[in-house]
């Protein structure tokens, strides 16, 4: 029953597509200014159907309805209400059914908000946004189908993974989606500025509310893929550089110079092509590291079931996006001229994008050269922090100067009149890492250079603050905010990166460990049966031998049932200035258990600061005006 | 459209990129090493820890059979398996033990064995790993089992216990 209604609702979403499109391209031809309330009304439907499919598979995983291959994949009866809900983007088909969704909400959306665009931009970008939807549709029936039925049903499911059952999890990927999908708009969008010629400030105008929401939502999305690493994955960290977490990075390299360039087409009608080229790129960045996650290509917990066909498709798919968008942008994109002063607002940003693209490259080639490398010569490399400490880091230093000082210049011509206020900050930062250094110990030049460089940045963007509320405007908050945001995090970093403390050994119950200033008592260890899972909990007592403080650590091994699975849960306690994490493992055949200790300074710290990056965006999104 | 260098060029890595996605996508992606098992083991040249010679795949032929053990004094399950290696010393006529230290530091290494006897004919070290890692060994401790044609006749992978000496004993009589 839910099987039939999916798929039908699944074909009327691909009908009106195929609608939207003809009828697009029949209005496209009429001369008058006014779309067809025809194309609205199946707009809306199509949002309306392919809503309803997403909530009938929905259902499917609420009442346990295991004659759906997917649900019995990937659900148990057992399994928490929460869990259940959250299957359903938890593998990778329903997960492509929520894709769909938001490209068509999307769509519907964008049709809506820009009434005061050109008749022909919006249709041809409904064209555009369509062929999209066609191509996921397509690809989601006959190679991906949530809605595939099996035959005997099964009694019971295999479960959705343990390790995807985290709260950070649930909402990881719909944030990520709507950041990463929801820049399909711009894409079509920018097709549609090429084919329609409509360029310049209004262009700029009509993606800038999109660009902004597709920004804030992919910030968050691959903060809560960080903090389920942390909290989830026991690797102690926030930031590993795996090639999973990369391609997640390399949209947001784009879009956030999007975010910014797009500001100089709408003020000085320049870098239109730029603009383009970044509206393109992150969408076909999006898709590429789906296609690298999903097929396979690159090992992790989102390659859920390994099926090449699936691969192929998206590869293919990918293709046609790649092809169409350089044919387009190459027949229709005519040679700009700039001419802009050094010291001006404009410059300043394509500095800013300079370092964006500088940084793309990097993360690019470090993700992509170990696939090529096997690829062509059949030897085996993997590109780790090393390589991005000596590549990226550097520049950072640059960069955070450049983002306290460009904001403080004007358009056209500017120039930095506060020379003088900024030698003064700089002395003030070089003092306040000085006496870092000296109290709490050494580190080296290079993260002297970025924790100055980041004190820098946040003194400037509090100054700014205070000033917005003594003058009582809002004027830039969100920028400020931002920024502020983004200096906290990179001191923040500095900090937990040369002070953080790491143990690595062996124990077995009974036994004490004595290193640094604490000691670890192996106190006993208990077996809970909880509701789908079994957990073996170590007790451990941590004493800190200086201030005689007790801790209680209680990290847990979980064994699954329903699929048969271990997971290792880190005990974390967090405080405002540090993080103590502590994660055991057994070690095979033996009675002692493995166990990893760290402390994390200002962990906490460096979460609110990266929310806070966003939090910037969403200021301005919410800010009047912005998306009318 | 016009045609020129540049337009060419970023087609040329179009093409490129996603036909090396192609290729990528038909190659076994998990990793195990298992399957070497039949094989014969790869070439290498080690040095001894104790002196300058040196030991390679070559030298392992005079042997009617060879357990090379990966380990390090810094391993902890190294420690539980290292009786068993004597127990095999003692207990095998065909069998000789080359032993690889991997990773490790030469003082820690030797004062290792000085504690828990030495059963290797032969030591070699790895100090930077890449050899052991040739050997497709991702974790130690493991051993490999080789006959005189150097082919892997068997993989321990983790500490050897009882059951797997026992096995040793019978594939090597």
């Amino acid at each position: 029953m839910l099987s039939n209604t999916g798929i039908i609702l699944i074909i009327l979403t691909l009908f009106l597509s195929f609608l939207i499109i003809y009828i697009s391209v029949v209005n496209i031809k009429e001369k008058n200014n006014i779309i067809d309330k025809k194309i609205y009304h199946y707009t809306f439907y199509q949002v309306i159907f392919s809503i309803l499919s997403f909530l009938t598979l929905l259902a499917g995983f609420i009442n346990s309805d295991f004659s759906l291959i997917n649900v019995f994949e990937n659900s148990h009866s057992d399994k928490p209400l929460f869990y259940k809900i959250a299957g359903t983007w938890g593998s990778h088909e329903g997960s492509l059914l929520l894709w769909i969704n938001i490209i068509v909400v999307f769509s519907f959306l964008f049709l809506i908000y820009n009434k005061k665009s050109n008749k022909i931009f919006r249709l041809y970008t409904l064209i555009f946004q369509n062929f999209l939807i066609l191509g996921f549709l397509i690809f989601l029936l006959f190679n991906s189908n949530p809605f595939s039925k099996i035959y005997p049903i099964p009694l019971e499911g295999l479960g959705l993974n343990p390790i995807l059952q985290d709260p950070a999890l649930v909402i990881h990927p719909p944030l990520l989606y709507v950041g990463f999908v929801g820049s399909s708009i711009y894409f079509s969008a920018a097709m549609a500025s090429l084919v329609s010629n409509y360029k310049g400030k209004e262009f700029a105008l009509s993606i800038k509310p999109w660009i902004l929401i597709s920004w804030c939502f992919q910030t968050l999305g691959i903060i809560a893929g960080s903090i389920w690493a942390y909290y989830e994955l026991g690797w102690g960290g926030f930031w590993f550089w795996d090639p999973v977490e990369n391609v997640s990075l390399m949209p947001w390299f784009a879009i956030t110079a999007l975010m910014h360039s797009v500001i100089v087409l709408e003020k000085r009608n320049s870098i239109y092509s730029w603009v383009v080229i970044l509206c393109l790129s992150t969408f076909i960045l999006s898709v590429t590291g789906t296609f690298l996650v999903r097929s396979g290509i690159l090992n992790s917990v989102h390659t859920f079931a390994n099926d090449p066909s699936r691969g192929i498709y998206i590869l293919l798919l990918l293709a046609i996006m790649i092809f169409a968008s350089l044919i387009i942008f190459f027949k229709n994109n005519k040679r700009e001229t700039y001419n802009f002063q050094i010291q001006s607002k404009e410059t300043f940003i394509l500095i800013n994008n300079w370092f964006m693209f500088f940084f793309l490259i990097s993360v690019l080639i470090g993700t992509l050269y170990p696939i090529f490398l096997e690829a062509l010569t059949q030897t085996k490399i993997s590109v780790g922090p090393p390589f991005y400490s000596i590549v990226i880091f550097p520049f950072i230093v640059l960069f955070l100067i450049v983002m306290a000082i460009g904001p403080k210049i004007s358009w056209i011509k500017g120039g930095y009149k506060k020379i003088n206020f900024a030698i003064i900050i700089l002395a003030l930062s070089t003092f306040l890492n000085f006496l870092i250094f000296k109290i709490f110990g050494s580190y080296s030049i290079l993260s002297n250079l970025i924790i100055i460089s980041s004190i820098f940045l946040i003194i400037h963007s509090v100054y700014d603050l205070f000033g917005i509320v003594k003058k009582n405007v809002q004027f830039d908050l969100s920028r400020i905010i931002s920024h502020l945001g983004f200096g906290l995090l990179i001191f923040f970093i500095g900090i937990n990166h040369n002070y953080s403390i790491e143990e690595d050994f062996n124990l077995k119950v009974g036994e004490i460990k004595n290193f640094h200033k604490y000691q670890m008592n192996f106190k006993s260890l208990e077996k809970n049966d909880r509701k789908n899972y079994q957990a073996i909990v170590g007790n451990f007592i941590l004493i800190d031998k200086k201030k005689n403080l007790k801790e209680f650590l209680k990290p847990e091994i979980r064994v699954y049932s329903s699929p048969e699975t271990l997971t290792y849960e880190a005990s974390i306690k967090t405080k405002i200035y540090s993080d103590k994490y502590l994660t055991m493992s057994n070690i095979t055949r033996s009675d002692y258990y493995n166990i990893k200790f760290q402390e994390k300074p200002f962990m906490i710290w460096i979460w609110i600061s990266a929310i806070m990056i966003s939090i910037g965006g969403f200021i301005r999104l919410f800010k009047k005006g912005e998306l009318k | 459209m016009k045609i020129n260098l540049l337009r060419i060029l970023v087609f040329v890595f179009a093409v490129f990129t996603l036909s090396i996605f192609l290729l990528s996508l038909n190659k076994v992606k998990v990793y195990d090493t298992q399957n070497l098992v039949g094989k014969n083991i790869s070439s290498f040249e080690l040095k001894s820890l104790d002196n300058e010679a040196t030991i390679n795949e070559e030298s392992l032929k005079k042997n009617k059979y060879t357990l090379i053990n990966f380990w390090a004094s810094w391993c902890f399950p190294c420690r539980a398996e290292h009786k068993y290696l004597i127990k095999i010393k003692k207990n095998s006529k065909n069998l000789k033990i080359l032993g690889i230290n991997f990773k490790d530091k030469e003082k820690d290494a030797k004062k290792f064995l000085k504690e828990f006897q030495n059963p290797y004919y032969f030591l070699a070290k790895d100090y930077d790993g890449k050899t052991s890692i040739n050997f497709g060994i991702y974790g130690i401790p493991e051993s490999i089992l080789i006959d005189e044609n150097l082919m892997i006749i068997k993989k321990f992978i983790g500490p050897i216990n009882n059951e797997d000496f026992n096995v040793i004993m019978k594939l090597t009589e």
